[in-house]
């Protein structure tokens, strides 16, 4: 039950991505920067795991108690899709990732 | 092994010139302490938002722009602006480095005799100087500087009910090209007001002739602009010296030094402010070559206020929550906002984290705690992801933000004073509701409603409540 399009997870798979968090998007020549837990979950979402998985992944890596990682994932997700660097669909909007 | 911290995953776009090798990462360096004392743990003891001044900076500044005064000229003497901080502790220091008193209104008046001041050692400006406030100043032979021919009148009638001849001075309007003029104050020397001013006093009669006063402005980059003013109120001393013979008492320089806060609209990054050495120069390289350096000096008071208190001072503040605005932009609101920061609408204030930072650093708007559309701290401002809790520090806040700070919505914090040691001593207890409601009188047939509503667990203000309230 991915939330990507496979239009969006083939985007996603054509970016250069560095262990030290440097992101590439070839077709437009911009770069970013990403943090640890956005590359952990760029990694994820280019093998179309779904965004519950993913962030279930991010509780494991990294300290995460309490805090709201769907939330956060969603957020990350429609961060992207404002980089163009997935498509935004309108059911997937700022908050429903259906993770919880 | 422990896991690293978990930080929202975030990608910022890299945008060319605000990235150094590893990107965005790195470039922000946070302030973890003032001066020794780690600013979470002054927070966790005060309380936030808090104030926290230093004594041992204040006292630098203090005594580095006297030194730089008292090197080039053989009397001078610093005076200690109190509405640019007139909490007492700030102000007994400078009072202990020697300044004298600079005030604006008899409550300013009021406080610096509160602190030991003597009158002789109060310099009394401003536009306002009511009748009390004036009898007061000049029987405790005040330095006053008149504002109008009207100030001039109601000293002169004092002076005579009381049987004296004070001396008294005068603000001097200058144009030393600074922009915006202040032409609001004082006696224009162009048109001649300032001339018929001092022969009004120095040969009515009634008073004795006091010192010649400007103030050119705030904030005044150009030390340039001192050399000018400091010249055309030597010359003019000199003029009313061959005109009127009697010599002024002192020149005063004013305030207005620029400080080393950024401005709002300022292009370029970081403070652009002279050091105190260039505006001590500019004033006694001025005054030595003018007519002056030939005669014995006469004292110049100098009033700066922002250049040496304004580094003093931190506001230490707390992450209430933090979200995405509609446009993408990272915000986070912290607690102290405009009824603490009022100076956040002209100065960008720094605005860094408390502990080390750890991933990406992104563009933030900082908002206050207030209802309030207006309450922006910075409207962009480089942050690290931010949790509730986490301190922000906020610096340079010494001068006017505590002095203009109000009880808008929510009460004003506490502040505390890092002395010389590296000790933190409560200088003003945090407000309580007390503080607010005290001087507040109730009419008592309002106070039974609120009585009767209290007890009915209703607001008062529903039918319910006012039938009760005719039974
Ligand atoms: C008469 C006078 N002196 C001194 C000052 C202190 O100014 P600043 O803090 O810019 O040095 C002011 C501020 O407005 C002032 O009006």
């Amino acid at each position: 039950m991915s939330e990507l399009a496979p239009a969006s997870v083939r985007r996603l798979r054509s970016l250069a991505i560095s262990d030290a968090g440097f992101v590439f998007d070839p077709r437009t020549g911009h770069s970013y920067s990403a943090n640890a837990t956005a590359l952990c979950a760029l990694d994820a979402l280019k093998r179309d795991v779904p965004s519950s998985e993913i962030a279930a992944l991010l509780r494991e890596r990294f300290a995460a108690d309490d805090v709201e990682v769907e939330h956060d994932l969603a957020e990350f997700i429609r961060a992207l899709g404002e980089h163009g660097l997935v498509q935004s669909d309108p059911g997937g909007g700022s908050n429903g990732s259906g993770g919880n | 092994m422990s896991k690293p911290r978990y930080e929202r995953p975030s990608l910022v776009r890299n945008v060319v010139g605000r990235m150094n090798k590893a990107g965005l990462r790195g470039g922000l360096t946070p302030t973890e302490a003032v001066e020794t004392l780690p600013a979470e743990r002054l927070v966790a003891e005060f309380g936030s938002p808090l104030f926290v001044f230093s004594e041992t900076r204040l006292r630098e500044h203090v005594r580095r722009a006297r030194e730089a005064l008292q090197r080039r000229h053989p009397d001078v003497r610093l005076c200690c602006s109190y509405k640019t901080n007139y909490l007492d502790a700030v102000c007994a220091i400078q009072h202990d480095e020697g300044s004298l008193a600079e005030v604006v209104s008899g409550m300013e008046y009021e406080k610096a005799r509160r602190l030991g001041v003597p009158g002789e050692e109060i310099v009394f400006n401003g536009p306002m100087k009511t009748r009390d406030e004036l009898v007061r100043a000049v029987r405790e032979n005040a330095i006053v500087h008149t504002d109008s021919f009207d100030e001039i009148f109601a000293i002169e009638q004092i002076a005579q009910e009381l049987g004296i001849r004070p001396a008294v001075g005068l603000r001097v309007g200058l144009d030393v090209g600074v922009y915006p003029r202040w032409d609001r104050f004082g006696f224009d020397l162009a048109n001649g007001q300032a001339m018929q001013a001092a022969r009004r006093i120095a040969k009515g009669g009634k008073l004795r002739l006091g010192g010649l006063h400007t103030h050119i402005g705030t904030y005044v980059l150009e030390a340039a602009a001192y050399g000018r003013a400091a010249a055309a109120l030597s010359n003019f001393a000199g003029e009313i010296e061959r005109q009127l013979g009697v010599r002024p008492t002192h020149l005063d320089l004013g305030g207005g030094w620029a400080s080393c806060n950024t401005l709002a609209g300022q292009y370029q990054s970081g403070a652009l402010a002279p050091p105190v050495e260039t505006y001590a120069e500019a004033i006694t390289t001025a005054l030595l070559a003018s007519g002056e350096g030939k005669s014995p000096l006469i004292r110049v008071l100098v009033e700066a206020g922002r250049a040496l208190v304004d580094d003093a001072g931190t506001l230490l503040t707390s992450v209430v929550s933090t979200k995405r605005l509609a446009d993408g932009r990272r915000a986070v609101v912290v607690d102290a906002g405009v009824n603490v920061l009022f100076t956040a609408w002209w100065y960008r204030l720094n605005i860094t984290p408390a502990r080390p930072v750890t991933g990406i650093v992104e563009d933030t708007v900082v908002f206050g705690p207030l209802c309030m559309n207006i309450d922006c701290l910075r409207e962009s401002v480089q942050l690290p992801d931010l949790r509730p809790g986490d301190v922000l520090v906020v610096h340079p806040v010494g001068a006017y933000a505590f002095t203009q700070s109000m009880q808008f919505i929510r009460l004003r914090p506490a502040v505390v004073l890092l002395d010389t040691q590296g000790r933190a001593e409560l200088i003003r207890r945090a407000e309580t509701l007390d503080d607010l409601v005290g001087p507040e009188l109730l009419p008592a047939r309002l106070r039974r409603a609120v009585e009767l509503a209290d007890h009915g667990q209703e607001n008062g203000n529903g039918p319910a409540a006012k039938n009760r309230l005719k039974r």
